[in-house]
């Protein structure tokens, strides 16, 4: 069947009824305080925030909004529960602890993918399928390492920094407090974490996940609210480490405002990445690949593969199949099963990305937009593709963090590779060819943590994940990831 | 419940391919508590009994190896889960089958239970530990992997009879290998014990076979089975030369026994029935 017929057959205007998931499941409560020494207590000041969902605009709860008094308490739990309880606990105990937690993960599944989605705005298909069992595997992972340090390639007997200040974004809120928290507490920290402002909720839950485990108080402190919360986190002269996820620009800040002390750090900051397409690629898995890259969880991706670049040969079609698969996404309530592409999870993130595409558009880009209806409440932008990208536009050059795609060209596999590492940061690409030995001669000549063949945007606990230049540095995941919390 | 009621006795069997069967032979024999009193009859396996075992777990083998790790670490740490909850049926056996206090026998049955624990842990840790890139002096992407040997028969410890089992058994099964168990002839119900809680516990029918009889009748035919592809020898100290030997015959890897009171922490027997698998691709435009 041609492409003309497609699109005007039936299956080309085929309807889904809805297919929504139960908001009930989420059993939210009206309010939230901090998690610190092991319960739920209010603000020292008694502010609290609001927590909306994205798709609607609804309050969902009010937070409290912590001080520099609740960090500065917080901090003084896990110190003391450093120092009186996990420093002693061994090894074999924490991973216990940790087998608990991502049992207890796995068993409340159905409510945190609830949660998540209701709290960032991401199609449930992705945090039921990919964001929940994901953090419960990045614990059961790490729960295996906890009594074999030994054998992590660390040396004798690696010990932990103390103190870990743990700072998450957003756009995988569960998931990103999977990540920081496991290998802090395999390797024997005790933490504070800070989730992000505009994403509290699924945190908060794991912290009465923490009390199901029967942690001892102390070991994870939640303290949530705006960026004040994060600074006061890395300012404090008791913490001993800082991780932070986040944008470049408050990365660069914090690794100033920590130069002149001892605090250990490791950034996972923004990206640029590259989805390299070669004329020999498998067409139908790489604009599968290339939709993945750049439109999973809205584009709210670090590594999100937002500039593609394809070879002129293929260009042509490699452009009107994308624009065709585009327009095919079902965009709108993230509580719907059958969701491709779910709201975006602010005001703020959305103002950013309607002011860089419309520069996109006045540097003389050529812009594709989905002609997707949106819903008339909540933070939406359709999907968008640019063509005609040079590498000078702020579109090719900027993170847009958004379902925003860029495409550039190229002839030769030495001016792909130029290309892809023409931008400040480091954190991902993509090559596609069917060719390995020419993706693997790409990968080698990449500037990038991490370098997907063939796919796009998977994630492991076994697999380090990490940037290199103003992506970052430090890597969470696998053997690697336990580095970031020992005194190695 | 009156005090007169007549307690329902159990039969011990062996496990094969999922399954409780007697033994083929239709023998059994009496196993006595250390203080000599009656305690259980057990089957006693026969070298058909221990080919059936050798073809299940050569099949399921595969499926195994083919599952994710981390899919085989939840495998594992479901075990631990429910041998858990049959901690003082364990701590029973133990107690009676090694003649140890029940205190002794519990603490020996929470070691067990965290030793599965540890090992669930490592599915998913070996390719990293012993595994990695070998950077080679050419355009070669070049990394090796550990792999399976295979099947590995086990004899299991005669004297520990479930820390020692859990230890000898689950190494070889948490790198990816089928197993053919031996239990402690002497004391073999805590063995058996752990196998029915296998069968609650998602493990593919045939990765973890249990056989219960003779020693010296039975590992004969394990060393020069031409499908086993390792032979842990624990449980076999005295006629482990002429074992090794025979092993020989198709060059299985042997493990030769080592006696009680060795390092917990030892990678020796993970290391054991494990290949290295290195694969070369080329790099170029």
């Amino acid at each position: 069947m041609t492409e003309h017929h497609l699109a005007n057959s039936h299956l080309g205007s085929l309807e889904y009824d809805p297919a929504p998931e139960s908001a009930a499941i989420a059993h939210l409560q009206s309010s939230y305080g901090l998690f610190v020494d092991g319960v739920f207590t209010d603000a020292s000041q008694h502010e609290q925030f609001v927590t909306l969902n994205p798709a609607t605009e609804a309050t969902l709860a009010t937070v409290a909004q912590a001080s520099v008094a609740d960090v500065d308490r917080a901090v003084a739990a896990a110190r003391r529960a450093y120092d009186t309880v996990w420093s002693t606990t061994t090894g074999a105990q924490r991973s216990k602890y940790l087998f608990r937690i991502a049992r207890l993960i796995q068993e409340r599944a159905r409510e945190l993918a609830v949660v998540e989605t209701l709290d960032n705005g991401k199609p449930i298909r992705e945090s039921r399928d990919i964001d929940i069992p994901l953090a419960a595997a990045h614990f059961f992972y790490y729960a295996g390492w906890a009594d074999k340090l030994d054998h992590a390639g660390f040396g004798a007997s690696p010990q932990p920094l103390g103190v870990a200040g743990q700072i998450i974004p957003w756009n995988f809120p569960l998931l990103m407090a999977a990540w920081k928290l496991a290998p802090a507490l395999a390797a024997g920290n005790t933490c504070v974490l800070k989730p992000a402002e505009t994403t509290p909720l699924t945190a908060l839950i794991l912290a009465e996940i923490f009390q199901q485990a029967e942690l001892p108080p102390g070991v994870v402190n939640i303290v949530t609210g705006d960026g004040s919360v994060g600074a006061a986190l890395v300012d404090h002269p008791d913490v001993d480490k800082i991780a932070f996820t986040g944008s470049t620009d408050v990365g660069r800040l914090i690794q100033q405002r920590v130069a002149s002390s001892r605090k250990r750090l490791t950034l996972e900051l923004g990206g640029k990445g590259a989805n390299i397409v070669f004329e020999d690629a498998p067409i139908d898995e790489m604009i599968e690949g290339i939709i993945d890259g750049i439109f999973f969880n809205q584009g709210h991706v670090c590594c999100a593969g937002s500039r593609l670049l394809v070879q002129e040969s293929v260009a042509d079609e490699v452009l009107r199949r994308l624009i065709r698969r585009v327009e095919q996404l079902r965009v709108g309530d993230p509580m719907d099963k059958n969701t491709d592409v779910g709201a975006i999870n602010s005001a703020a993130q959305l103002a950013r990305i309607e002011e860089l595409t419309s520069i996109g558009e006045s540097e003389g880009a050529t812009r594709y937009t989905s002609s997707c209806a949106l819903p008339d409440k909540g933070y939406w932008f359709a999907p968008t593709v640019f063509a005609d990208v040079s590498q000078s536009h702020r579109i090719a050059r900027e993170e847009i963090f958004g379902p925003v795609l860029s495409v550039l060209t190229f002839r030769t596999p030495e001016e792909a590779v130029a290309k892809a590492n023409n931008t400040k940061y480091g954190l991902a690409c993509g090559v596609w060819s069917e060719k390995g030995s020419r993706a693997l001669w790409v990968a080698e000549r990449l500037r990038a943590g991490v370098i997907w063949a063939n796919t796009y945007n998977r994630f492991d606990p076994t697999s380090p994940f990490g940037g290199v230049r103003e992506s970052g540095f430090g890597r969470e995941g696998g053997r690697h990831g336990l580095e970031a919390y020992l005194d190695v | 419940m009156s005090d007169d009621r007549l307690d329902v006795r159990k039969t011990y069997k062996l496990l094969i391919n999922g399954a409780f069967p007697r033994s083929e032979s239709g023998r059994s024999y009496e196993v006595t508590a250390s203080s000599g009193d009656f305690l259980a009859n057990v089957a006693q396996g026969s070298r058909k009994d221990v080919r059936d075992a050798v073809v299940a777990a050569r099949a399921a083998q595969a499926k195994w190896w083919g599952a994710t790790a981390y899919n085989r670490g939840q495998v594992i740490y479901r075990l631990a889960e429910m041998a858990e909850s049959r901690r003082a049926e364990l701590a029973d056996h133990v107690a009676s089958a090694e003649g140890v206090t029940r205190g002794v026998a519990e603490a020996t049955v929470a070691r067990s239970i965290d030793r599965i624990v540890w090992y669930a842990g490592w599915t998913d840790k070996i390719a990293q530990v012993f595994g990695g890139a070998n950077p080679v002096a050419g355009p070669f992407f070049n990394f090796s992997l550990p792999v399976p040997s295979g099947v590995v028969a086990v004899v299991a410890p005669q004297d520990s009879s479930l820390e020692g089992f859990v230890d000898a058994v689950l190494a070889p099964v948490a790198v990816g290998n089928a197993v053919v168990a031996l239990a402690s002839e002497r004391r073999p119900t805590p063995a058996v014990l752990l196998g029915e809680m296998t069968a609650t516990s998602d493990f593919p029918a045939g990765v973890l076979n249990i056989l219960t009889g003779l020693t010296g009748e039975l590992t004969p035919t394990l060393a020069s089975h031409e499908d086993i592809d390792g032979l842990d020898l624990e449980g076999a100290a005295s006629q482990a030369d002429e074992l090794a030997a025979s092993a020989a015959g198709s060059i299985k890897r042997v493990l030769r026994p080592r006696g009680p009171g060795s390092d917990p922490t030892s990678l020796r027997r993970l290391r054991a029935f494990v290949e290295t698998s290195t694969v070369w691709h080329t790099i170029g435009q």
